[in-house]
């Protein structure tokens, strides 16, 4: 079994306590515990993370880039689902 | 020379002594690091290659802590880098385990594993000993060890439970560095007078706590222990194999051409 077999694994670490955990990178490894030792090996040695999750690319459902327009295209003319839209009244102090 | 530094008589001999046990525990962090430092550009996978460097760091970082203070006891002046690179083989006092090549990752891996889960013991001994500095430096040492131990205990059991062939090799492996265990846990009349003194633990302690560990993992692994070997080698008493030398020479080759070069 070469590396090239492992299965893909995306990485995600948590930076500090109260953060939510963000993607980093991804890396290949033979099963889950190695897959958290390689995250740990790879990405966090420069303390970069309190918590680190991995998951199998593969696990992962992605939106189709083909169908961006369809997806992301009606938002835009929307505006008015941005606060900024909203002129705010002098006389509200606490918004 | 600071000859003046080290106390006269008795308590001169056990300040001695405790150096050289100091030394020791440098000398097997160091080998053991250097070697793995070895496997840099040529590990398996990219993520084992910085794996493997992490761990020599590591090593080679609870080598300087040790060395350091091991040269201070001793009081002759002589600091890590003196002791590092500027003695000769039949001067380290490193288990001969720790000198072994590098193989295949096949005794990379067991080699690792049989020296982590003896640092293991070794440390959380020494974090309860009376020499306190001993002891802040194994806390720390102990918090590294055990990941190292995970990373190495990994493998043996990935590798001994893999395919025909990363079973038969891991077997092989162990068998070809068994006959290196029995220094581990041999004691010496250094090792008796350390743990005498509460600097060090009894190592015959730890031994059934090793064994236990030890064993438990070659059964997850699939292997078969090999049979017991009566004869202790003795690196610790600087009695090496063959194998030191080389190492050395590639380790000290730049400070023994340009002394005092640095970066």
């Amino acid at each position: 079994m070469t590396e090239a077999d492992w299965p893909l694994f995306e990485v995600f670490i948590r930076s500090r306590s109260g953060l939510e955990h963000k993607h980093v990178g991804s890396l290949h490894a033979a099963d889950a515990r190695m897959a958290i030792e390689h995250a740990r090996d790879v990405y966090t040695r420069r303390q970069e993370g309190v918590s680190m999750w991995v998951v199998r690319s593969a696990d992962i459902i992605a939106s189709d880039p083909e169908e961006a327009d369809s997806l992301f295209e009606p938002a835009r003319d929307k505006v008015y689902r941005h606060p900024t839209f909203y002129a705010i009244p002098d006389e509200v102090k606490n918004l | 020379m600071i000859l003046a530094a080290t106390p006269a008589g008795a308590d001169g001999q056990l300040q001695q002594a405790h150096s050289q046990y100091v030394l020791r525990l440098a000398d097997t962090s160091l080998v053991l690091g250097q070697r793995l430092a070895e496997w840099i550009g040529h590990a398996p996978a990219l993520e084992e290659d910085l794996a493997l460097a992490n761990v020599s760091l590591d090593l080679i970082g609870q080598a300087r802590l040790l060395l350091t203070y091991a040269g201070e006891l001793e009081g002759q002046g002589r600091d890590e880098d003196a002791l590092a690179f500027l003695r000769d083989a039949p001067e380290f006092r490193n288990l001969a385990l720790a000198e072994q090549p590098n193989g295949d990752f096949a005794h990379t891996i067991v080699r690792h594993w049989l020296i982590d889960a003896w640092q293991l013991e070794i440390y959380a001994g020494l974090e309860r000993g009376v020499d306190t500095r001993l002891a802040a430096i194994a806390a720390k040492a102990i918090r590294e060890t055990r990941y190292h131990y995970r990373f190495s205990s990994g493998w043996l059991v990935r590798l001994g439970d893999g395919t025909e062939e990363s079973h038969e090799r891991m077997q092989r492996a162990l068998a070809d560095l068994w006959r290196f265990t029995p220094e581990l846990f041999t004691p010496d009349e250094l090792d008796e007078r350390m743990s005498a003194a509460g600097i060090a633990p009894s190592l015959a302690e730890l031994a059934p706590r090793w064994s236990a560990r030890v064993t438990e993992d070659v059964r997850l692994a699939t292997l078969a222990l090999p049979a017991a070997q009566p004869y202790p080698w003795h690196g610790k008493r600087g009695v090496h194999t063959e194998h030191l030398g080389y190492l050395l020479a590639e380790m000290q080759h730049l400070q023994r051409t340009y002394p005092g070069a640095h970066w």
